[in-house]
């Protein structure tokens, strides 16, 4: 697939390990793990109450009036964009913003508003709902509050492919970058549903963990939801260097497919593919990738199936992957999960450094790659994909490379 | 009575759009506080739930003084004390 470089000159996140991208980082690199009980709830009994909130938010980054007006799920995205172009030196002013492309993801969009509103008809008999539980619900209000904030008038839209969600859009924005449509694009997403509601049907599902999240462990039990955001500030190389810009990685590929099998088993094959049209959209032999940061829920389905589908892709150069699932550390994020986790596979090719997945007490014949187990670790890292799997089998996979002129 | 309402409403108005205490007066337009359609929805929404009374839709949507809204109030609430036709709040 040939068209124009695509680079990352800016990062923002937010999530259980820190309110931004670097105290994340540091979180990481200090193999934090940020799961803790939840408070009760009004509603009822949960049986299962281990989650990966982020604590100590709203931070004061969001005016009075914006956060009357948003979810928590879009205060995140905000949070993360305003730090991302922070980060990346970019002024409002900026003429690039006009035709800037604010691709987002979300799974579930406005759900603490939702949860909350319906709660108080259906539970407190309360006569009327804050009447701006629709904006505040719908999934796209995250990106049109990004887009309202710095004035970008481009391709500007929600991705909802629930834990694939991010990958998709930060794969679609690359697109309309390559393909000349934009410069700039600011790209993530966020997700917020640790709520009574959600907790239940997670726990209905029988996939959450009681204890923690032990990645590729053969002890693993299941995933600990998380909450936050991530952005990436992706331009054309041209913006970024015209503009004198620090270019943090170059985002060389994205590639997607669709198990068309099972509506929550992960397949191999299908997984693969996506590994496979990631690579060959960013022109990648397999032996240049040197780190995956993987979906590596923590559940006993996804684990071996996403190593399986490693092996496949890469052959012998698997057995010389550094593979690591930072869900570990910071849960699963749903539809933000593709985020926190690009802006993390970024930070990994900055530092020379792969993330570790904690909690891995125990090797499972099953899981047999090298999975970075519970430490950090310094090495050269030319290359990286970061891979995400969504229910319903739709895969999403982004190739990142160190920035070469 | 209705400076009572009038008080209430200049409060509610205050503390729903976070103002500095004295700046919302019964002679304040919507348009001087730059209060929007958004704003004006949590307005309503905070003035019903104060005053327990339901503001219809097409006299919510006339209100652009803070005395227009102090003068409605009023009215919803002489009307339900004389047992008029406004309909009952819920709950």
């Amino acid at each position: 697939m040939s068209g124009r470089k695509v680079v990352v000159t800016g990062v923002g996140g937010i999530c259980s390990l820190g309110l931004t991208a670097p105290a994340i980082w540091d979180s990481m690199m200090a193999g934090a793990v940020g799961f803790s009980p939840l408070p009760t709830f009004p509603q009822g009994t949960l049986r299962l109450n281990l989650a990966g909130s982020v604590q100590g938010f709203p931070d004061g980054r969001i005016a009075d009036r914006t956060l009357d007006h948003t979810d928590r799920f879009a205060q995140f995205l905000l949070v993360s964009a305003k730090e991302a172009v922070e980060n990346a030196g970019l002024a409002k002013e900026d003429p690039r913003w006009k035709d800037a492309a604010v691709v987002a993801g979300s799974g579930i969009g406005g759900e603490v508003a939702h949860d909350f509103a319906f709660w108080e008809m259906y539970g407190l008999k309360k006569p009327r709902v804050n009447p701006l539980l629709i904006p505040k619900v719908m999934a796209n209000a995250g990106a049109s509050h990004v887009s309202m904030a710095y004035g970008a008038q481009g391709q500007v839209y929600t991705v909802c492919s629930a834990c694939s969600s991010s990958n998709h859009a930060i794969g679609l924005a690359w697109m309309h970058i390559q393909s000349g449509m934009c410069d700039l694009a600011l790209a993530g997403g966020s997700e917020s549903s640790i709520t009574f509601g959600i907790m239940k049907a997670w726990e209905g599902m029988r996939v959450l963990s009681a204890e923690t999240c032990r990645p590729f462990s053969k002890n693993r039990s299941g995933l600990i939801l998380g909450e936050g955001a991530g952005i990436l500030v992706l331009e054309s190389e041209e913006s970024a260097l015209s503009r004198g810009a620090t270019i943090l990685a170059e985002l060389a590929g994205f590639g997607m497919s669709a198990d068309a099998a099972h509506l929550t088993l992960p397949q191999p094959e299908g997984a693969a593919l996506a590994m496979r049209r990631a690579l060959q959209a960013a022109q990648m032999e397999p032996d240049e990738v040197s780190y995956i940061n993987a979906h590596g829920t923590g559940t006993p389905a996804n684990d071996p199936l996403e190593t399986k589908a490693i092996h496949s892709v890469f052959g012998d150069h698997a057995r010389k992957l550094a593979v690591s699932s930072t869900k570990s550390m910071h849960g699963h994020l749903l539809g933000g999960a593709g985020a926190v986790e690009a802006v993390t596979t970024v930070m990994a090719l900055q530092h020379q450094i792969a993330p570790p997945t904690m909690n891995f007490v125990e090797p499972d014949p099953e899981c047999d790659l090298d999975y970075v187990p519970n430490a950090a670790r310094p090495m050269p890292i030319r290359a990286a994909l970061s891979n995400s799997f969504a229910f319903g089998g739709l895969n999403a996979v982004l190739a990142f490379r160190t920035y070469q002129a | 009575m209705f400076e009572d309402t009038a008080q209430k409403v200049v409060d509610i108005i205050t503390s729903t759009q976070k103002l500095e205490p004295g700046k919302v007066t019964i002679d304040s337009t919507f348009e001087e506080l730059q209060i929007d359609s958004l704003d004006g929805l949590n307005i309503v929404f905070a003035l019903e739930n104060e005053f327990d009374l339901d503001i219809p839709d097409d006299q919510a949507k006339e209100l652009t003084t803070v005395r227009q809204v102090a003068e409605r109030i009023n009215a919803l609430l002489e009307s339900r004390a004389n047992g008029a036709a406004e309909p009952p709040a819920e709950a």
